[in-house]
């Protein structure tokens, strides 16, 4: 199947070695362990595992037949066929990290081109090459500050409206660094960065604080004052943005942003149940020596060309061993692949008409949702992207388990996270959706309130 | 190899200048190439620190390396070389010079007894060349 | 050969995708964040097809060549994984849908980690890590938190053999221990001497790759093991070599405490040009329940009629979530898919393929080169690229030569320990016929470097781009290309 050897080429491969058999190979694995008999299933032809999966498969509802209204940290956008044609080159996804970059142009300068797009969308001045995921990066972000300060600053604040499950990641992470307080996010009131209790934390001993852009709740805040309170007392402030947003929103950056991460699945990467994703991590240039991950630099070859290759290298693992600030070793090439081929389809036009869609479509969502009985739009004065929370008259999981005999998904159980919303439903509208869509959610929604 | 004379070394290769209770702090010809190409150097200290023998001074990265440059000798610090973090290659090709790192006030001008002179340093070179 | 960039090919105006004009009411954006400057290249879909597609023309990967990268087990990835991986069914599924309705999913993932736990011998199995390293500060984390558990807080020190991947002493620092190294012995393993030495009250823990990155099993592996137990430490088993292990033996039953495993390299989920990765974490039983989450386990039995249903779990003294949701699912499916096509036996072949194919490479070319330890080895082996005659030729320059005869050169530098390394593991796809042609292209660099060595400066010829000026990228930092105003 997957091994080409043939009886007589193994024979003249043991005659070449000098051993008599495969076994002999194998001579200094203890004996009392040697050849384990593997309990596993008999092996299944390609023919047997393709229908194999296509039946597991039927067990799931996709978003191919439901109408999704999930999001909080992943969404259901339109992927443009070229994309997945483009992935699926070889060339590209049985390659590995670009080392040598003669033969890795392909990579480096996709990597270069991504880099490029991400400074761009987020108004910032460079972008490594991908981190795991938005809350990895959001993680990363963390210890990148505590080493800015070589380790002389010791709190990380988070607001209470960053992604729970980012929170529970930088908190993991922070594990290694043992006089690091992650706080801000515990007690309500870290909803509100404004408020009197969170802006209280910030002090010359914060080395970070974390804030989303939109928010978890989807709410669209401005955050120019509280980078100046942060800025006054000397840490760093890091956005984790959504980057449909940014079709539309004014960047990370142009707030004075010292770090923006977030999550690029929404950039032409199937929901997958989760992941793989992609984690952008960009900073200001003054922070660069202290990224984690990989970068790709533009230099010449011999023959005075344009070329790529991995830089600052010396900053990894792999280099600086013990003494790195990070073990990260992959990127997530090939997810930044898709992001940038996303972009570069969509271009300057498409994607802010992807970004409006968003908007407009969950606008008209919340519009509609806010005029049903028993159903009301939390936070209705601040402004909102493509995510808003709806407070329902029931448990959102019973309201969702009714939608799902009218093929909808309903939006997140926000309870789960946040013990104080109950009966609160996070809902996320993206361009896929349209006015007959949240019309039949809507009328849904209605009839399950009748019941 | 240049080893000047009238400098202290350390086994680290750092090499320290004295002028009375000061000393001026640098590596050594040996260790910038053995490094090759410098293209960063991060300052780990600020003017007014104290600091003891043993403690970081820098971190020095070249293309295929990184190297951390420690304290030989106990003091606070009078002045850093700022120029570094533009022009980084000129401990490649000035090191005792414009490749100077930081300056200090010697707490104790006893350490440098445990330094060596340009001679034994150099022949200590030749022991690890090997 | 060079391409220009996507923003050197933009032309004001030109669209690629377009969509439908909102078909609902307009609501005004939100005032004060509108966004004046957003520039993104506009390209048309030919114009965006045409230019990846060269890309990936300058690129050289397992579809083109043989691809010898040590330590990176780059074999053949099987193309249904990709057309598993794809399934709408599977692809186009929230991670927030109700776990009544994802079923098919948790399915996969519970069988994985079941198989995951017979092909290494391990308890429990986590599939969340996202990669490798991640998988390795799972483990770090682990012992960390067992050794606080057990009110045992001045266990601060990893031991480290000196011939480890980079990311194992920075994962251990990371994870706030104090790493020592361990030296080799002359034969390649852990020395023991050594590590007898560094078996005291303060032992944490040790992470061990087996086999090495040399490419040799530990001789001493269960005595190693035992060492580290007696003193009350753990043992960390880095994956990365696994390829080598399938149906050999078992991690678990040598004693290792927790081990991570590399999807992308011994199951074959591809590399992606560097990632994605995916590093799911086993464990023995007492550790279950340190792992991360959420991990699949069945909320309530099946019987003849139904199937199990499935659900997810936290283990009680978690040390907490790695990333958000719950992996790399679509590298999950792929790795699913290739165990079931092989099963225990064909499993069995893959290490032994595996392992025939770098010992025949070795004995084809060790003549020409040194082999610093000159043993059986596993799936791999290190030779050294330099002869004291041609002082002037380095491993570099062996690599950069190889390209020319159509191969991608060996790891180069890797392990530290050996002068000049050049880390070959051919992996079990390759034919015959294939490592016969890269001996013989091996063979003739070796006569090139003491013939004509300036030759092998100036390699690679033949490649898009010539050697590249890596002190001008990194002091002249362009990191983003020419955007127009």
């Amino acid at each position: 199947m997957f091994t080409p050897h043939t009886p007589q080429e193994i024979e003249d491969m043991l005659n070449a070695i000098g051993v008599g058999s495969i076994e002999e190979l194998f001579v200094k694995v203890p004996e009392k362990h040697r050849f384990p008999e593997l309990n596993l299933p008999e092996p299944l032809t390609e023919m047997e595992i393709a229908a194999e999966l296509k039946e597991i498969a039927s067990a799931n509802a996709s978003t191919d037949e439901f109408i999704s209204f999930l999001g909080a940290g992943a969404y259901d956008h339109y992927i443009p066929a070229a994309v997945d044609m483009l992935l699926r080159r070889g060339e590209f996804y049985t390659a590995y990290t670009p080392y040598q970059p003669e033969i890795s142009q392909g990579t480096l300068q996709a990597i270069f081109e991504f880099q490029s797009l991400m400074s761009e969308l987020t108004g910032m001045d460079v972008s490594n090459a991908s981190h795991y995921d938005g809350a990895t990066a959001a993680a990363e972000a963390a210890n990148l500050a505590y080493h800015f300060f070589r380790g002389k600053r010791k709190k990380v604040i988070l607001s209470r409206a960053v992604n729970p499950q980012y929170r529970q990641t930088i908190r993991t992470y922070m594990q290694g660094l043992e006089e690091v307080e992650v706080l801000g996010d515990n007690t309500d009131k870290g909803k509100d960065v404004y408020s009197e209790e969170f802006l209280s934390l910030i002090d010359n001993d914060t080395a970070i604080v974390i804030v989303q852009y939109p928010d978890f709740f989807g709410r669209v805040i401005d955050y120019t004052k509280l980078v100046n309170i942060v800025h006054e007392q000397g840490a760093l402030i890091a956005f984790v943005f959504n980057p449909t947003a940014l079709g539309l929103l004014k960047p990370p950056g142009e707030f004075g942003a010292d770090i923006a991460v977030g999550d690029g699945q929404p950039l032409g990467i199937p929901l997958s149940y989760g992941g793989p994703y992609l984690g952008i991590f960009t900073t200001k240039e003054k922070y660069v020596r202290k990224l984690a991950g990989r970068l790709v630099g533009e230099t010449v070859d011999e023959s005075a060309n344009r070329a790529y290759v991995l830089t600052l290298t010396a900053r990894e693992q792999h280099i600086r061993r013990e003494k790195s600030t990070s073990n990260i070793c992959t990127n997530q090439g090939l997810m930044a692949l898709a992001a940038t081929i996303y972009l570069s389809l969509l271009g300057k036009n498409g994607f802010k008409q992807v970004a409006n869609l968003c908007y407009q479509k969950a606008h008209y969502a919340a519009e509609k949702i806010s005029a049903l009985d028993g159903y009301e739009v939390v936070f209705k004065d601040t402004p909102f992207f493509h995510e808003f929370v709806v407070q329902t008259p029931k448990p959102v999981g019973q309201i969702n388990l009714h939608l799902q005999n009218h093929w909808i998904l309903g939006g997140f159980n926000l309870s789960e996270d946040y013990p104080e919303m109950e009966n609160q439903m996070l809902v996320a509208v993206t361009e896929k959706i349209t006015k007959e869509d949240i019309d039949e959610f809507v009328e849904a929604l209605q009839e399950d309130t009748n019941d | 190899m240049k080893t000047p004379e009238g400098l202290k070394y350390a086994k680290t290769d750092e090499w320290v200048k004295v002028e009375g209770e000061e000393a001026t702090i640098g590596i050594s010809d040996y260790a910038q190439d053995q490094l090759s190409d410098v293209v960063y150097v991060e300052l780990m200290v600020d003017e007014g620190d104290s600091v003891s023998k043993g403690d970081a001074v820098a971190t020095i990265e070249s293309v295929k390396a990184a190297a951390d440059v420690n304290f030989p000798v106990s003091g606070t610090i009078i002045a850093i070389n700022e120029d570094l973090a533009e022009t980084p290659e000129v401990i490649n090709s000035d090191p005792y010079e414009a490749g100077w790192m930081v300056k200090i006030k010697l707490d104790d001008p006893s350490e440098l007894d445990d330094l060596m002179t340009a001679g034994a340093y150099e022949s200590y070179n030749v022991e690890r060349e090997g | 050969m060079t391409e220009k960039t996507i923003y050197e090919l933009s032309q004001p105006g030109r669209v690629g995708v377009t969509f439908p004009e909102p078909d609902v009411p307009l609501t005004p954006s939100p005032m004060g964040f509108e966004r004046e400057h957003l520039n993104l290249p506009e390209l048309s879909e030919l114009d965006v097809i045409r230019h990846f597609t060269n890309l990936s023309k300058l690129n050289y990967s397992i579809n083109s060549g043989f691809y010898p990268l040590g330590s990176c087990t780059m074999k053949y990835n099987p193309k249904i994984n990709e057309e598993a991986a794809r399934m709408p069914g599977l692809a186009n599924t929230h991670p927030f849908q109700p776990i009544v309705s994802v079923q098919g999913n948790l399915y996969i993932m519970y069988q994985l980690q079941e198989w995951l736990q017979e092909i290494s011998g391990f308890h429990r199995v986590c599939l969340t890590p996202a990669a490798g390293a991640q998988g390795e500060l799972v483990g770090a984390l682990i012992i960390k938190n067992y050794h606080q558990k057990n009110n045992d807080t001045k266990r601060v020190k990893i031991l480290i053999p000196d011939s480890a991947h980079g990311t194992n002493p920075a994962t251990s620092s990371m994870s706030g221990f104090n790493v020592v190294p361990l030296q080799s012995d002359e034969r390649g393993n852990v020395d023991i001497q050594a590590l007898k030495s560094e078996c005291d009250e303060t032992l944490a823990g040790l992470m061990l790759t087996n086999p090495n990155t040399l490419g040799l099993f530990d001789e001493n592996v269960e005595e190693v093991i035992q060492l580290v137990h007696s003193a009350g430490g753990l043992v960390y088993g880095d994956g990365a070599n696994l390829n080598a292990l399938l149906g050999i033996v078992r991690p678990g039953d040598l004693g290792f405490d927790v081990m991570h495993f590399n999807l992308h390299k011994t199951f074959s989920t591809p590399h992606g040009g560097g990632g994605p990765g995916s590093g799911p974490v086993g464990v023995a039983e007492h550790l279950n329940d340190y792992l991360p989450g959420p991990i699949v386990t069945i909320i309530e039995e099946g019987d003849e009629e139904s199937p199990p249903f499935f659900g997810f779990y936290w283990p009680e003294k978690t040390v907490g979530r790695m990333k958000a949701f719950y992996g790399h699912f679509g590298m999950l499916i792929r790795a699913y898919t290739y165990i079931a096509m092989h099963g225990g036996k064909g499993l069995r072949n893959i290490a032994e393929m595996a392992v025939l194919n770098a010992n025949y490479l070795k004995s084809q070319i060790k003549e020409d080169y040194t082999l610093p330890y000159d043993r059986t080895c596993m799936h791999e082996f290190v030779v050294e690229g330099s002869w004291d005659k041609v002082p002037a030729v380095h491993a570099l320059d062996i690599s950069k030569r190889l390209m020319d005869y159509g191969f991608h050169p060996p790891t180069n530098y890797f392990p530290l320990i050996v002068h000049e390394a050049l880390m070959i593991e051919p992996t079990e796809t390759e034919s015959k016929q294939t490592l016969d042609a890269f001996a013989k292209a091996m063979k003739s660099i070796a006569k090139e470097a003491r013939e004509n060595p300036d030759l092998l400066h100036g390699a690679p010829f033949t490649t898009p781009i010539r050697r590249c000026d890596e002190v001008k990228a990194a002091r002249d930092l362009v990191l983003c290309c020419w955007i127009p105003d």
